[in-house]
């Protein structure tokens, strides 16, 4: 079953006082996320992914298109009862300590009274803060305050989350929990639909992600699928102080360390540059392919539109 | 539906207590046992007068500045803070927001109404010694300043539903300045013709009219108060009241949450 | 993915019943309340007190006083009452509020100084309020136009009358008429010519609708006045020399005694009664006349701001 079901969403903001402007923060954007799976949603700041989740979440209305997450209209409050989201950089009221929160978002999520007590032991324990639960939350840091965010987002057990950056504002450790958590999340066949500029949380978790940069969306698809579809490369290693200026040609980039030359160079050119080595008289050491990361995808499929975009303005 | 509405509600008066907002109370008792005192010894005759006079008035003022102040925020803050973003993607309708926080607020003012009264109360007691049957009507003039509230706090919530705390602040301010003369207004429009007469009339009838639920002078007199006047300043601030809120809910509904 | 209809339906709704509920309500309030507002007002009787409890914006609290004395009196007079006891009051606030208000020194005069139901009937306050506006603006000569007006008219007192022309007329920029009314006061004092003068010169004088109507409808009134006088004695001539009563005008033109049918000042002919009585064809149209009405007529209240 489809957990969302984005159908040519689309928001233009006007901007400015006297004189309107129109923004364009999202372009039309159709995607669909199946139920059970860990979506990322990624892309550089601004990019458009909280107009997304904004979107989804009915905060902001759209210009045009439609969505349907679980298969409801997104103002319908059986559907809300069945999500949780966390903002980006959440805030909450602060005059409130964690647990007083977690028990008034029960309330509003339709908790039973009976289970609220438990369930909020249990969201607590499970991001890591059983024992500050009477603490006020203006007392709490960033990444407590983002901890707290998780824990009101999954308290009422909901099928689907959507995390607006959930690692921001986190240590290390912090990050690891929160990776942890969502594959739990996925474990209990609950999905996932989150939000990151951070490429290596993505490639970790994610079973498929979209890319969308300035309000576009620029791929979809596998991790696996969209890196392999990137040129694969290869490293080269020999013994030497000097490049071969035939290799140079090849366009590898070297570097000299000591008495090694290290060169990472395109697959299609490998055979050449190791026919140019032996010319040489080169010893060889190694020849191993460079697994290409989500992130070479992403430059690759944002330069094409910055280049486009800096012809024009 | 009333269950999300009474817990926004009650969040939203726990807000107010923790901002310590009850505290004007202790400049309050402060105020009214100085009055009492001072009172007490200058004059026989006028004592009461003083009392009542001065005591509904710091009532309805405090009122009126805690209404103001935090009904401006009720709503842009949230937003501002980004709080509303947790509480509206759960199953809570923009409008029960809206309602709940007005009833928060409007809770929060009758709770601090209430022991104002007793501050008046008390002074009342002290500086005459007995109450007089007379003295019933002070409640009614507190009744009726809690009906002020109900209109100044919905108006507040109004304007912050779409514009900055400052210039709500400005909007709330002026309307209830100009709802304290609405009925001076009226009279304006009457005395002028054609074109201007309709819209100064409809300004005069849209305008908020706190003449009439003003009664301390005549309370402070012993004067005692119609039950057509309880009963038509009864359904009039809360239609009035409805209505401001009907505005909020509207202009909520349908404003993008940036 | 729109703000739901059903819901903005509804609350639409909700607010226009609310504001037509309001208006109803304000309303009835208003009946509820004639006068309450007023009589509250005034337990700040004093003046020197409210000027600085206005915390400086004293004119704007003239000028809602003002519309207050006005409301007030408008709604008395409408109500036919012969009391008018926060008028006075009221005036007196208004103009220690603003003295340079000359609109309530004007009206003012107009209000206080008329016998009921036409006014409060009080034209020695009304002098007072006359004499404040002279000291506070020597250079009005309406002021003590005013003023000899409301003694001549309501006190009847001639002297007085005379004295208050004679002193405006020293106003620079006076008028020319004052003069000339301080010297025929001595003379023509109680006499229906002086009062059309006096009538006369308000009308000419005055740059407002209202008071113009007011004195135009005064002068109507004593050409009426005038009018039945003469038509009835002339009945009573014909009376005399035929031994029975005309039975229309029509007699009194073939006897000779009138030359067409007699008119009054809005152009509709007088009706002659079978008991030789002469009525105006409709005495609603003619404010203050105090010859050819009904017996037992009642006149409605005048309407002395145009507004009303």
């Amino acid at each position: 079953m489809t957990a969302i079901e984005i159908l040519g969403l689309e928001k233009t903001y006007s901007v400015g006082f006297w004189r309107k402007k129109p923004k364009c923060a999202l372009k039309p954007l159709h995607l669909r996320v199946e139920e059970g799976e860990i979506f990322g949603f990624l892309g550089p700041n601004g990019a458009g992914k909280t107009t997304t989740l904004k979107l989804l979440m009915g905060l902001v209305f759209p210009t045009a298109g439609s969505a349907r997450i679980l298969g409801m209209e997104v103002d319908d409050p059986r559907m809300k009862a069945q999500i949780g989201f966390l903002p980006e950089q959440p805030y909450f009221y602060d005059y409130l300590t964690a647990r007083e929160l977690l028990n008034y978002y029960g309330q509003l999520s339709g908790v039973a009274s009976k289970e609220r007590a438990h369930k909020i032991d249990e969201v607590l324990q499970r991001v890591g803060l059983p024992e500050v639960g009477g603490v006020q939350l203006r007392k709490f840091s960033k990444g407590m305050l983002q901890r707290v965010g998780i824990a009101q987002a999954i308290l009422h057990d909901p099928k689907l989350v959507f995390f607006d950056e959930p690692m921001s504002g986190l240590d290390p450790m912090g990050r690891r929990e929160v990776r942890d958590l969502m594959e739990q999340l996925k474990q209990e066949g609950k999905t996932v639909f989150f939000s990151t500029h951070i490429l290596s949380d993505a490639e970790a978790l994610c079973d498929r992600v979209a890319i969308i940069h300035k309000g576009e969306l620029r791929g979809v698809g596998a991790v696996a699928d969209l890196t392999s579809s990137v040129h694969g490369k290869v490293e080269i290693v020999w013994q030497g102080t000097t490049v071969p200026s035939s290799l140079r040609a090849l366009g590898a980039e070297c570097h000299v360390t000591g008495d090694t030359v290290r060169a990472v160079l395109s697959e299609a050119n490998q055979d050449s540059a190791i026919e140019a080595l032996r010319r040489e008289r080169l010893r060889l050491i190694s020849v191993i392919p460079v697994r290409t990361s989500l992130e070479d995808y992403f430059v690759q499929k944002l330069q094409p539109s910055e280049a486009v975009a800096g012809v024009r303005s | 539906m009333t269950g999300r509405i009474v817990h926004i509600a009650s969040n939203t008066f726990r807000e107010a207590v923790r901002d310590r907002v009850l505290y004007n109370l202790i400049a309050f008792a402060l105020l009214m046992s100085g009055a009492a005192i001072l009172v007490g010894q200058i004059s026989i005759e006028i004592e009461r007068l003083v009392v009542i006079n001065l005591g509904l008035t710091a009532v309805s003022l405090f009122g009126t500045v805690i209404a103001i102040f935090i009904g401006i925020g009720l709503v842009s803050k949230e937003i501002e803070r980004r709080t509303l973003y947790t509480v509206l993607s759960r199953p809570v309708r923009r409008w029960e927001f809206i309602v709940g926080k007005f009833f928060g607020l409007a809770g929060t003012l009758v709770v601090n109404a209430f022991f104002m009264a007793i501050g008046v109360f008390g002074a009342l007691l002290y500086v005459s010694r007995h109450f007089q049957r007379a003295d019933s009507w002070v409640l009614v003039a507190l009744y009726f300043i809690i009906l002020e509230f109900l209109i100044i706090t919905a108006l507040a919530l109004l304007f912050s539903s779409f514009s900055s705390p400052l210039l709500s602040a400005v909007f709330a301010f002026a309307l209830f300045v100009i709802g304290s003369f609405a009925e001076d207004l009226r009279g304006f429009a009457a005395m002028t013709h054609g074109l201007m007469r309709w819209l100064a009339t409809g300004a005069a009838y849209l305008v908020p009219n706190f003449s009439a639920l003003n009664v301390i002078s005549s309370v402070a007199h012993q004067q005692a108060v119609s039950r057509e006047l309880i009963l038509y300043n009864t359904a009039y601030a809360l239609i009035y009241a409805t209505m401001a809120l009907c505005g909020a809910v509207l202009i909520f509904e349908h404003r993008n949450l940036k | 993915m729109r703000p739901s209809p059903r819901i903005t339906i509804t609350f639409v709704l909700l607010l226009v019943l609310c504001m037509i509920g309001s208006v109803v309500f304000l309303r009835r309030l208003d009946r509820v309340r004639t006068g309450a507002t007023l009589e509250e007002v005034l337990y700040i009787s004093s003046p020197q007190v409210l000027k600085r409890m206005s915390l400086g914006y004293d004119g704007l609290l003239a000028d809602i006083y003002w519309t207050r004395a006005v409301q007030y009196f408008g709604g008395k007079l409408h109500n036919r009452e012969r009391r008018f006891d926060l008028l006075a009051p009221l005036l007196e606030i208004t103009t220690t509020l603003d003295p340079h208000l000359l609109v309530a020194y004007e009206y003012g005069a107009n209000f206080m100084s008329p016998k009921p139901p036409d006014g409060a009937g009080m034209p020695k306050r009304a002098i007072e309020l006359e004499e404040f506006g002279i000291r506070n603006n020597p250079d009005q000569w309406r002021l003590y136009y005013n003023e000899g007006f409301i003694y001549y008219m309501d006190l009847k007192d001639y002297a007085g009358a005379a004295e208050a022309f004679a002193r405006g007329s020293q106003v620079p920029n006076a008028h020319p008429y004052l003069k000339m009314l301080a010297g025929q006061m001595a003379e023509h004092a109680g006499d229906v010519q002086m009062a059309r003068a006096i009538w006369s010169t308000t009308y000419q004088t005055t740059q407002d609708k209202s008071v113009r109507d007011n004195a135009a409808a005064h002068l109507r009134a004593i050409k009426v006045d005038e009018d039945v006088t003469a038509l009835e004695a002339l009945v009573a001539r014909y009376r005399e020399q035929t031994g029975l009563l005309p039975l229309s005008f029509s007699d009194l033109e073939r006897a000779g005694m009138l030359r067409g049918i007699p008119v009054d000042p809005l152009g509709n002919p007088y009706r002659l009664m079978f008991d030789g009585r002469v009525e105006v064809f409709n005495p609603d149209d003619l404010p203050f006349i105090e010859k050819g009405t009904p017996p037992g007529y009642v006149a409605p209240p005048p309407k002395l701001l145009s507004s009303d």
